[in-house]
């Protein structure tokens, strides 16, 4: 007797039956035709808030890492404080071994998973860049982690970096982390280094960390300095300095370039996003409440710094052919934001599918973000938390909306990628650093999302991408100034489970339907004429053709057909199987789902979505008598009130 | 759906019977109605000390009143001003430019417009009563909701042609002053007093509608675009003066050539065309919640973004749907 509440209306709530499991909250309506069922992670669960009890029972919100909000009323508050407390256990897991990704089974074998790990290689992706060459070389000096322990077991250095260099260098860079090389532009032997800052105080010198940066410098013949681009705003670095650490003085080092970018650090991220998301949370906002609310929360102001700051960089790189060492306070961070997207406005191969994956696994995986810490697999420091890849996910959509043929991957392959940093339904995203994934034996013992991603390929694609692009080659130009207005905010993905927020109709799935119908029309075309072809030289025959053609225009008819219907705004629910090639990210919401062990391996996000799939529902009671906005839609159930419009 | 202006009732709350005797049989015995008056409940009150008003509860009993705030006007003009402003300012910083997005008001505006627009499809559709919108003279926020309203419920009107009929009975034949509201200065600062850009904001809550529904309107942003350009500024006689009594006076059908002709020629049409056009027979509801209602770029940021990018892209969405 559980009831699920609608954010927009509390009116709409459905009953239903609550269920914990050791890896999920599951939430199964009793409606007797749907049974439609809720799911969600425990790894996803941000917070839980027991709320003061009412006539109708005892309200429970659980908002999740994903952006979904969940409003559960519990009839007996007995009940609810239980689910409370087991809620926050399961939520907050101590060791690794309690995560879904241990007991997630795909049901594949060993070999399978071995070869899912194996996707995405990074020696190959250095190899692609051109490396090593005469300017760069591998160096395992950091093999046993006994440099930097979030250091990968190999990095790429200037060739002229010995050993004793890099060695010297790491012992003047907070945690150790010294320079080396993120991305490398084959075509003017300019590229992109990261670090950390240096423990330069207010007049400490290290002479390898100098030699390091002249190393990076020699290593570019085409340019006779290099740019250090300190993420950090001002004030902040300078405030460093009193505790030893900084930045790199233009005195000390020869031929630099210095250069603050301020993007703010992330514990005001981490309250830019909360504020955010209450405005989200605020009921019936008007235009302005949401507008106030979200210059207020300065997320926008945050997501173009980071973007900026890679345009710098790609610029610097493309344009004036100089090589940047990019760092912030310890170099994992703003840094890996930074280096990414510079990296995917340089490279096209970055935009592609593939690319993208490398990308992450490269500037955030290898080079030791913490993800662990960052986005709370285990209990930790609340301190820690912040939203940044979220943030470089969200550039990454801001770009795709100003240059819509650039990606080869669409929207949905970034909510999901988003979402299963957090789900811990995969291996990729534990821990802080490779030393303590290889320690756990994670490759071992859990999957890589990359392969399940990759499997489901065919739904994340793009359909306005085509290789031989214009946008798809080279280097892409954001408009510099003034640019405020392109950046929107992504109700895609804040607002995701809010179905009604969204257009009705996938563009992108309508076209990827189009394309594919199209290019099987196309092969089958081939094939007639091929048989054609053959068969005027014999003479029997001509009546299979025919009759052949005709089967094949019965079976496109169907499909046009069906796409008139998944038109259709009010019945979103039913088109997303009238969709012939595939929609399994949308999940089989109508399907009565057994709960049995089969069902956790249903890993698509979107199935434990809590969306109505009916769309555009009108609810006149949810008009407040002074005209506040509402949220109209279509609904079965006449939910007249005239009372209200008597007190307006 | 009805429209009209406000009725005369004025301070000594006159009464009509021929008014009240054609409101009446409009609706059947028992039966209610709606009047959604697009004049706030105190607007439509002082309105009554210059000779207009509401219509009083007694005198007609069977329909209920609905005040639903429409802007109009000077502030409408002045908000559209803001608007064009900040967009062209290049010195804004992020927080800037959003608190004077903000400050200018016309998103709320378009969210206003469509959601009295949803009401009154509601009250069609679903609760199958009619509707009278009124404002105060008729001709500016009663014609941009009662049009909106159509386009919701009735696929006939997202047809290019359906489209064009719709703003030939709903704009341009039932009286909107074009020649007053739009003829002279647009977006600058020279303020004609009867200035207001009450079709742009028909025109925006339209571009909404199509971004919601990027399947069920025949046409596209281009449309919208040329509407806009040529209810300013037109060779064409088609958003000429201020009502069909003028145009007859002045014979602009004699001495002028029509927008829509040209427009459906089929050299031109083709170029307005939706390539994801699919005939939608169900009425649109759509969503009115803040993060719904975009700034309409293609029109305010036109001249001052590269629409480049995403100009190749609708020729990518043409090829593919064309290739097929």
């Amino acid at each position: 007797n559980v009831r699920l509440l609608d954010r927009l209306s509390s009116r709409r709530a459905v009953v239903g039956t609550l269920y914990l499991t050791a890896t999920h909250v599951i939430f199964v309506e009793n409606g007797s035709e749907t049974r439609k069922e809720t799911w969600v992670l425990h790894s996803q669960i941000s917070s839980i808030e027991k709320q003061a009890t009412t006539a109708t029972g005892c309200p429970l919100l659980i908002r999740c890492k994903n952006f979904q909000v969940i409003q559960l009323v519990i009839p007996q508050e007995r009940d609810c404080h239980d689910v409370y407390i087991s809620l926050i256990r399961l939520a907050r897991p101590v060791k690794y071994e309690e995560l879904y990704c241990f007991s997630f089974n795909p049901k594949l074998d060993k070999k399978e998973r071995e070869q899912g790990w194996k996707l995405v290689d990074l020696n190959e992706e250095y190899n692609r860049m051109g490396v090593p060459n005469n300017y760069w070389q591998i160096s395992d000096v950091n093999r046993d982690y006994g440099v930097c322990d979030s250091y990968p077991t190999e990095v790429y250095v200037p060739k002229s970096a010995t050993a004793h260099i890099i060695v010297g260098s790491s012992k003047f860079r907070s945690r150790r982390r010294f320079p080396a090389l993120s991305y490398y532009c084959k075509s003017n032997n300019a590229s992109i280094c990261r670090s950390s800052q240096p423990l330069s105080g207010f007049s400490a010198r290290c002479l390898e960390d100098e030699q390091m940066l002249q190393a990076i410098r020699k290593a570019n013949p085409g340019s006779d300095f290099i740019y250090v681009v300190d993420t950090r705003p001002k004030l902040n670095a300078m405030a460093n300095r009193a505790a030893g650490k900084g930045y790199e003085n233009e005195d000390n080092y020869s031929n630099i370039k210095f250069q603050f970018i301020g993007i703010e650090n992330i514990h005001v991220m981490r309250n830019s996003l909360q504020k955010m998301l209450e405005v989200c949370e605020l009921k019936s906002p008007s235009m302005s409440d949401f507008l106030w609310g979200l210059e207020n929360s300065g997320w926008l102001k945050h997501i173009k710094a980071i973007m900026d700051a890679g345009i710098f960089i790609a610029k610097a790189v493309a344009e004036e052919g100089v090589s940047v060492l990019v760092h912030c306070s310890d170099g994992w961070d703003r840094t890996a934001q930074v280096c990414s997207v510079a990296s995917l406005l340089l490279d096209p191969y970055y935009r592609t599918m593939k690319g993208f994956m490398v990308l992450i696994e490269k500037d955030w995986v290898s080079f030791g973000h913490k993800f662990n810490h960052r986005y709370g697999n285990l209990d930790g420091d609340p301190k820690e938390i912040s939203p940044v890849i979220d943030q470089f996910i969200e550039c990454v959509w801001q770009l795709m909306e100003q240059f819509p043929c650039a990606f080869e991957f669409n929207e949905r392959f970034l909510i999901h990628i988003q979402h299963h940093i957090y789900s811990c339904q995969f291996g990729n995203f534990l821990c802080n650093s490779q030393k303590e994934r290889r320690e756990l034996k994670i490759k071992e013992r859990t999957y890589s999302l990359w392969a399940h991603l990759w499997k489901n390929r065919a739904d994340y694609l793009n359909p306005l991408y085509r290789p031989d692009h214009s946008q798809s080659q080279g280097t892409l130009h954001p408009q510099i100034a003034p640019c405020n207005f392109l950046y929107k905010f992504w109700s895609g993905m804040y607002n995701r489970f809010e179905k009604g927020l969204h257009p009705r109709q996938s563009v992108t799935d309508y076209l990827m339907a189009v394309k594919e119908e199209t290019q099987q029309l196309e092969e089958e075309l081939e094939v007639l004429q091929e048989r054609l072809a053959n068969l005027q030289k014999s003479q029997s025959g001509n009546n299979k053709v025919k009759s052949k053609q005709q089967d094949q225009s019965k079976q496109f008819g169907l499909y046009t057909s069906n796409n008139s219907l998944a038109n259709t705004p009010q019945e979103y629910s039913n088109d997303l199987k009238s969709f012939p090639s595939r929609s399994p990210s949308q999940g089989d919401e109508d399907s009565a789902l057994i709960l049995t062990q089969d069902n956790l391996k249903s890993s698509d996000p979107d199935l434990s979505a809590n969306s109505d799939q009916e769309s555009g529902v009108e609810d006149l009671s949810c008009r407040s008598p002074s005209g506040g906005g509402c949220l109209p839609s279509e609904d079965s159930g006449k939910d007249s009130d005239e009372a209200v419009f008597l007190a307006g | 759906l009805l429209r009209s202006s406000q009725p005369l009732t004025g301070r000594n709350r006159r009464r009509c019977r021929e008014d009240e005797k054609i409101l009446g049989t409009i609706l059947d015995e028992g039966e209610r109605g709606f009047i959604i008056d697009t004049r706030s409940a105190q607007a439509a009150k002082q309105a009554r000390m210059s000779g207009g008003g509401t219509e009083p509860k007694s005198s007609y009993p069977q329909w209920r009143r609905i005040h639903r705030a429409l802007e109009r006007g000077r502030p409408l003009q002045e908000s559209f001003i803001r608007l064009v402003e900040a967009c062209s300012d290049p010195s804004l910083t992020m927080d800037r430019w959003l608190a004077r997005l903000d400050s200018s008001r016309w998103l709320s505006h378009v969210k206003a417009a469509l959601s009295t627009a949803c009401l009154a499809a509601q009250c069609l559709d679903r609760e199958d009563s009619k509707v009278l919108v009124h404002g105060a003279e008729g001709t500016d926020t009663t014609l941009l909701v009662t049009a909106l309203a159509q386009l919701i419920l009735d696929p006939s009107s997202r047809s290019l042609q359906g489209f064009q009929g719709l703003l030939e009975r709903e704009w341009i034949q039932a009286g909107h002053p074009f020649q007053l509201r739009c003829a002279h200065s647009a977006s600058s600062h020279a303020r004609g007093k009867q200035e207001a850009p009450i079709f742009l904001l028909f025109l925006d809550c339209v571009w909404q509608l199509s971004r919601q529904f990027p399947f069920s309107l025949e046409f596209g942003e281009e449309l919208l675009l040329t509407l806009f350009d040529n209810a300013y500024a037109s060779a064409y006689g088609t958003f000429l003066c201020n009502s069909e009594k003028e145009r007859r006076l002045c014979k602009v059908k004699e001495s002028t050539h029509s927008l829509w002709v040209w427009l459906n020629q089929p050299e031109e049409k083709h170029k307005y065309l939706n390539p994801l056009y699919s005939h939608n027979p169900l009425v649109i509801w759509p969503s009115v919640e803040p993060q719904s209602i975009q700034l309409w770029q293609g029109l305010f940021l036109r001249w001052i973004r590269p629409s480049q990018h995403l100009d190749e892209a609708w020729q990518e969405i043409q090829r593919l749907v064309e290739g097929n």
